[in-house]
């Protein structure tokens, strides 16, 4: 069953980014909140956010490598 | 690359194949149809099949040589700027790297806290070095391997941190250091820091072993995959692009649209992994370091 390759695909990328796109907005609320009470902090928290979203686009970024690898590559 | 010949899915594994040298098994028959001698052979890979062959007696000759040579061009644009630096107001490179090291320095005070001088030139090395391996997606994926293509060299991958032979290699540079650090620095509280934790009871030893491992060789294994992912998937976004100019000529303009566009957003990708990789690092070796 090749199709099912690409329910695969988009399962993968849409729950990935499903996820990621909750945690990247939890995360870009609290440092705006955090940035609007301390607006001195506001430098190192930018940093700290940078670093939490790019652990947690990672994932999302990964599906969709392996999805297109699935779809062009594995069914194509 | 994309010829008439070439399906999109034999162009998409064209340029994932790495340049291989290894060993072929006894008995393998060649793509020109030679057989393999006795004791096997050491020779180039003439695509996938023959390097999935080679299996464990293989290297990946232009992961390496990329690899190698950026460390090189690292250390000599260092070393440059380094003979340069005066007192005076910098301008131009030295200005560039006295703000990479200054970051990073700030970076280590910040996250480092225990005594280590080799933290500092080793996290800055890890920057640069993972920067320079990663800014090599940004080269047109068609460019250097249809170059190499015309003298006779049929597969080349010119992004080292694309190969996870190469990030995983790295993972395990640190893995390594993090062990070293952890028994100088803890000694016999190592083994208490694996058996004793979290369930602080001799009964619980096997459990407490079995959770602290896995949380162990964790660190190392997401590091290296996740800047190998990271850069996989990148390439493999700027590969499909690069395939759709061989959909007709109506497609030139939007393929070259979309290959601005996806470079534009993988440099912010590509310093944020290298961040990334480096900020890890320092945070596992300070969890090495702290003696409880």
């Amino acid at each position: 069953m090749p199709e099912l390759i690409y329910v695969a695909a988009a399962l993968m990328m849409g729950l990935g980014g499903l996820g990621a796109a909750i945690g990247v907005g939890l995360l870009g609320g609290k440092l705006i909140e955090g940035s609007a009470r301390q607006p001195e902090l506001a430098p190192k928290l930018q940093v700290t956010f940078f670093l939490g979203a790019g652990l947690v686009d990672a994932i999302p970024i990964i599906g969709v490598g392996i999805a297109m690898y699935l779809i062009f590559v594995v069914a194509g | 690359m994309a010829g008439s010949t070439q399906t999109i899915s034999e162009y998409i594994v064209h340029h994932l194949t790495n340049l291989a040298y290894g060993k072929l098994p006894e008995g393998f028959v060649r793509e020109d149809g030679s057989v393999i001698g006795e004791g096997g052979a050491w020779v180039m890979a003439h695509g996938g099949e023959e390097a999935t062959a080679m299996g464990f007696n293989a290297i990946h000759i232009d992961s390496m040589l990329w690899s190698v040579g950026l460390g090189i061009v690292f250390c000599w644009m260092f070393r440059s700027v380094a003979k340069k630096a005066e007192a005076g107001v910098p301008s131009g490179m030295v200005n560039v790297l006295e703000m990479v090291v200054e970051f990073v320095d700030n970076t280590v005070r910040d996250t480092f806290h225990g005594r280590n001088k080799m933290i500092a030139p080793l996290a800055l090395t890890i920057f640069v070095w993972v920067f320079l391996m990663n800014l090599m997606d940004l080269i047109p994926v068609d460019l250097i391997p249809s170059l190499l293509g015309l003298v006779g060299v049929h597969f080349q991958k010119i992004v080292p941190s694309t190969d996870p032979n190469i990030t995983m290699g790295m993972a395990l540079g640190i893995f390594i250091l993090m062990l070293y650090y952890s028994i100088k620095i803890k000694g016999f509280g190592f083994v208490k820091e694996l058996t004793m934790n979290p369930f602080n009871h001799w009964l619980f030893i096997p459990v407490n072993l079995f959770m602290e491992v896995v949380g162990l060789l964790a660190k190392p294994f997401s590091l290296g995959l996740r800047l190998f992912g990271n850069m996989y998937a990148g390439e493999m976004i700027f590969i499909l692009i690069a395939a759709l100019f061989s959909a007709g000529v109506a497609w030139m303009l939007p393929a070259g649209l979309l290959q601005v566009a996806w470079s534009i957003f993988h440099i912010l990708v590509i310093v944020l992994q290298a961040f990334i990789f480096m900020v890890l690092t320092i945070v596992y070796l300070s969890m090495a370091h702290e003696d409880h």
